[in-house]
């Protein structure tokens, strides 16, 4: 067992140094950071004494070595463009992105869940055709569409919510900001989550929807009825709690790329998130920026999937026979 | 406890943002971020305008881009322009309470050209500065420069006793590994205060209520927002949630100014777009022409000046919204421009040069391209592109991000191009800027040319740049700067295309002055 764990945290190590290879080989093709820090006027002495002051002069190799030191002791250097730190700068960001991102977890599970179980319970009705209808959209449109679609819809023909941003954030133990405290934080909140969730949101219903109707066909369920017991108690009680179980699974493993996609849904609606900061290096060179938050989400990544992996070997008596051998 | 904590956190920001709302507050987007607070980090025009909200420099520019008295009340142009007398003005004080005087002005001096500061070349290297009294400055140079003052009013003065305090004498260094206090704080003279300030999130202005001079808005706050995305900074506009963007895209101009809104406020900038040609190497890097350089025949410039319709890209590519231009300056920055026209348009002329010049059936080059610098650079290319094959040249287009493009044509790339596409806004705002950076020769090891990506080169115009420097008197000084672009017009060197337009979205309950640098000034701003 421990044999087990020692070589999925292994494989784990790897899996980050050839991301951070990866995205380190990447960065010799963004362009010239220097170029985005100076103006076009300023005399070329001043920009090589900046680019020997950033080490960009050194080989390769003596770069990534630096890199790979410094992230291991979580220092990922000053940000180009803003002078502070990246650590800071993420800090700062990561409120707004995982806000968004568990609110887009929880519409997609609420609603997923209850269009599904209504496609299965009531196959044949109008409503259930309009929901598979509406969950073809939400699988084809792409992401950033579906966000101007709603804020033309919402925000600038109706006015009822607001385009951009994060409305107003109260601040909890100066470590943590928050948008669900106030009106205009929470009305900011509701288009960003919709469309970074409705993905996610069709892909649960149908799972859901062909999970429940296979359980209804299941011989226990026959024998609930055949008990007398009442419809409600068979659907909920029964039939949703068996469906539930890999839509959990699903459910957890999407919530590591709903974190990584919001750059999409940050960008159009110029949520001040971790993704906008991303997107916003790319176009102006800043690699501490894009080497901190590419390592984030290869982290992340990395961490739910050890943990499944874990978790799989602890459930699944296979897999423990499988261990031991 | 804590819920209780935070219940009383969200009324109270009820009560914040209800109390804010009957007061003006001016909500502006624009596409760039304010970076850093500290005057001496970028030198761009979204960061220096944002920075004249709070810091004031010696000079200053009016709405029509005079140059006006600043923190300096007067000055003394001595012995040609190698001594200046500045009187400073009294009773100005800093955000802080203290007050302003000679001490500060001699600290920033002294900041503003030290390594890590982006704005070196605003004082010049020799410029020797020394007080004589509290309000009273002497600068003195090793040769006359009669323009120093040109740069001055974004040159901004900074308070010694606030930076030395806060461990800020220094600019901060790109390298710096802890955050430098004046990078997120500020303390100037200006008309606005910054209250906070989230970088690349939001930062928020409030006015200088013992501002020295006249107050010419009507605000109680500004709120700025970079929205770096187009569709979702016109759509903020449009929905009312902020009174002024920066800039539209030229394919939304239409559609805001069919709105109830809103409206744009459009004007000629100062920027000039050109092409420019590989005139150096022996064999240009990209085309099927070996062993010479077709862009050294004059011949062949020429007709690629003849061949290029400025006015089809105006009323095609940039939908009317830009100035065809003859000159290599924009026409508000030199009194002489109206002498010069634009080259006809004539393709079977410009065939027929190319004839003579050896390439009867054309030849192929490379071109470099930026696609996110200027307003439709891309679409600019393309329509060249097009235009040129017209004369038979088959042009490879290369348009590339920014970053790419510039690392590849700039200096420290090694001008590795053999046609491009460039703008340039003489920092200045003279000629003189233009006829050194991109009309002078290069010369290892000096800046001049620098900026000159293929090398165009007359050692005459070189000479008269140098003279148009130290001349004083204007007349005198016009007509130099007249020979000197007819010399450059003769040569060909360049193919001037265009002044793109500025484009500001504004609500309509908001009057704003428009100035033709593109700076977006809010202390002139008006909101019903």
């Amino acid at each position: 067992m421990l044999a087990f764990v020692i070589r999925r945290v292994l494989q784990s190590v790897a899996v980050m140094l050839a991301v951070a290879m990866i995205a380190f080989v990447m960065f010799r093709f963004v362009g010239d950071p220097i170029n985005q820090m100076v103006g076009v006027d300023t005399p070329q002495e001043e920009v090589a004494r900046l680019r020997a002051s950033l080490g960009l002069n050194d080989p390769a190799p003596v770069q990534f070595g630096r890199f790979i030191w410094n992230a291991l002791h979580f220092e990922f250097g000053t940000s180009y463009q803003f002078r502070l730190p990246v650590t800071q700068l993420l800090a700062e960001r990561a409120p707004a992105t995982l806000e968004l991102a568990f609110t887009a977890a929880g519409f997609a599970l609420l609603v997923g869940v209850i269009m599904g179980v209504y496609c299965a319970l009531r196959r044949d009705s109008v409503l259930a055709q309009v929901f598979q209808a509406v969950s073809l959209v939400g699988v084809s449109l792409p992401t950033f569409l579906i966000g101007i679609l709603l804020i033309y819809l919402f925000a600038v023909i109706l006015g009822w919510l607001p385009s951009n941003g994060r409305g107003d954030v109260v601040a909890l133990g100066g470590w943590w900001t928050t948008g669900f405290l106030t009106k205009s934080g929470l009305r900011a909140l509701i288009l960003p989550a919709i469309t970074l969730g409705l993905f996610q949101m069709t892909l649960i219903m149908r799972l859901v929807r062909s999970e429940m109707m296979e359980v209804m066909r299941t011989d226990y369920i026959k024998f609930a009825k055949a008990r007398g017991l009442t419809t409600r108690a068979i659907h909920f009680g029964h039939a949703l709690k068996n469906t539930l179980i890999p839509v959990i699974t699903i459910a957890g493993l999407q919530l590591g790329s709903i974190i990584a996609f919001a750059i999409i849904t940050e960008t159009v609606f110029n949520w001040p998130g971790m993704g906008l900061l991303f997107l916003k290096a790319v176009q102006n060179v800043d690699i501490p920026i894009m080497a901190a938050y590419l390592m984030l989400i290869g982290l992340l990544f990395v961490m739910i999937n050890l943990l499944v992996d874990l978790a799989y070997g602890f459930v699944d008596p296979r897999l423990r026979v499988a261990m031991r051998a | 406890m804590s819920i209780k904590r935070i219940g009383l956190a969200a009324i109270a920001a009820f009560a914040l943002s209800s109390v804010s709302a009957q007061a003006v507050t001016l909500r502006y987007a624009n596409q760039g971020d304010l970076k850093s607070l500290d005057p001496y980090t970028l030198n761009e025009t979204t960061t220096l305008a944002h920075h004249g909200h709070v810091y004031e420099g010696l000079t200053s520019r009016g709405r029509d881009l005079k140059i006006g008295p600043g923190l300096a009340e007067s000055w003394e142009i001595l012995e040609g322009g190698k001594r200046w007398i500045f009187k400073l003005r009294k009773n100005v004080k800093w955000h802080n309470g203290d007050a302003f005087t000679a001490d500060d002005v001699i600290f920033s001096a002294d900041r503003v050209r030290m390594p890590g500061s982006n704005f070196n070349t605003r004082v010049p290297k020799d410029a020797k500065f020394t007080k004589i009294d509290d309000h009273t400055i002497e600068v003195t140079l090793a040769s006359p420069n009669p323009i120093m003052t040109a740069q001055w009013d974004t040159w901004y003065i900074v308070p010694k006793k606030w930076s030395e305090a806060n461990n800020s004498a220094a600019p901060t260094p790109a390298s710096a590994t802890t955050p430098s206090y004046i990078a997120l704080n500020s303390n100037g003279t200006g008309p606005f205060k910054i209250e906070s300030h989230q970088p690349g999130v939001k930062t928020v202005f409030k006015p200088n209520p013992n501002y020295w001079g006249k107050k010419e808005h009507n605000l109680d706050e500004i709120v700025f927002t970079p929205i770096p995305n187009d569709a979702t900074r016109v759509a903020a506009l449009l929905s009312g949630e902020v009174d002024v963007i920066e800039p539209v895209p030229i394919q939304d101009i239409a559609r805001v100014n069919a709105s109830d809104k809103a409206k744009v406020l459009a004007g000629p900038e100062l920027r000039t777009i050109f092409l420019g040609f590989d005139q150096v190497r022996d064999e240009l890097l990209e085309s099927n022409v070996k062993g010479k350089n077709p862009f050294k025949d004059l011949k062949v410039r020429q007709a690629f000046n003849m061949a290029i319709d400025k006015e089809t890209i105006k009323a095609r590519v940039m939908r009317g919204l830009s100035t065809p231009s003859a000159l290599m300056i924009a026409p508000e920055l030199f009194s002489g421009s109206k002498d010069f026209k634009n080259p006809k348009f004539d393709p079977e002329a410009a065939k027929k040069l190319l004839a003579e010049a050896g390439y009867p059936n054309g030849f192929e080059t490379g071109m470099d391209c930026p696609n996110d610098r200027y307003v439709n650079d891309g679409q600019i290319c393309q329509a060249i592109v097009g235009m040129l094959a017209r004369i038979g040249v088959k042009v490879n287009l290369n348009a590339q991000p920014k970053a790419q493009y510039f690392a590849k044509v700039l200096k420290p790339g090694g001008y590795k191009t053999s046609f491009y596409l460039l703008g340039w806004t003489p920092g200045t705002l003279d000629s003189h800027n233009v006829l050194y950076d991109i009309l002078g020769c290069r010369v290892e090891g000096t800046p001049r040319g620098e900026s000159n990506l293929g090398g165009y080169c007359n050692k005459k115009l070189d000479e008269l740049t140098d003279k148009i420097l130290v001349e004083a008197d204007a007349t005198k000084r016009d007509a130099m700067i007249k020979e000197a672009f007819t010399i450059a017009i003769a040569d060909a060197g360049y193919v001037p295309l265009h002044q793109q337009a500025l484009a500001w979205g504004i609500a309509k309950n908001v009057e704003l002055v428009q100035r033709a640098d593109n700076q977006v000034l809010l202390y002139w701003a008006k909101k019903q």
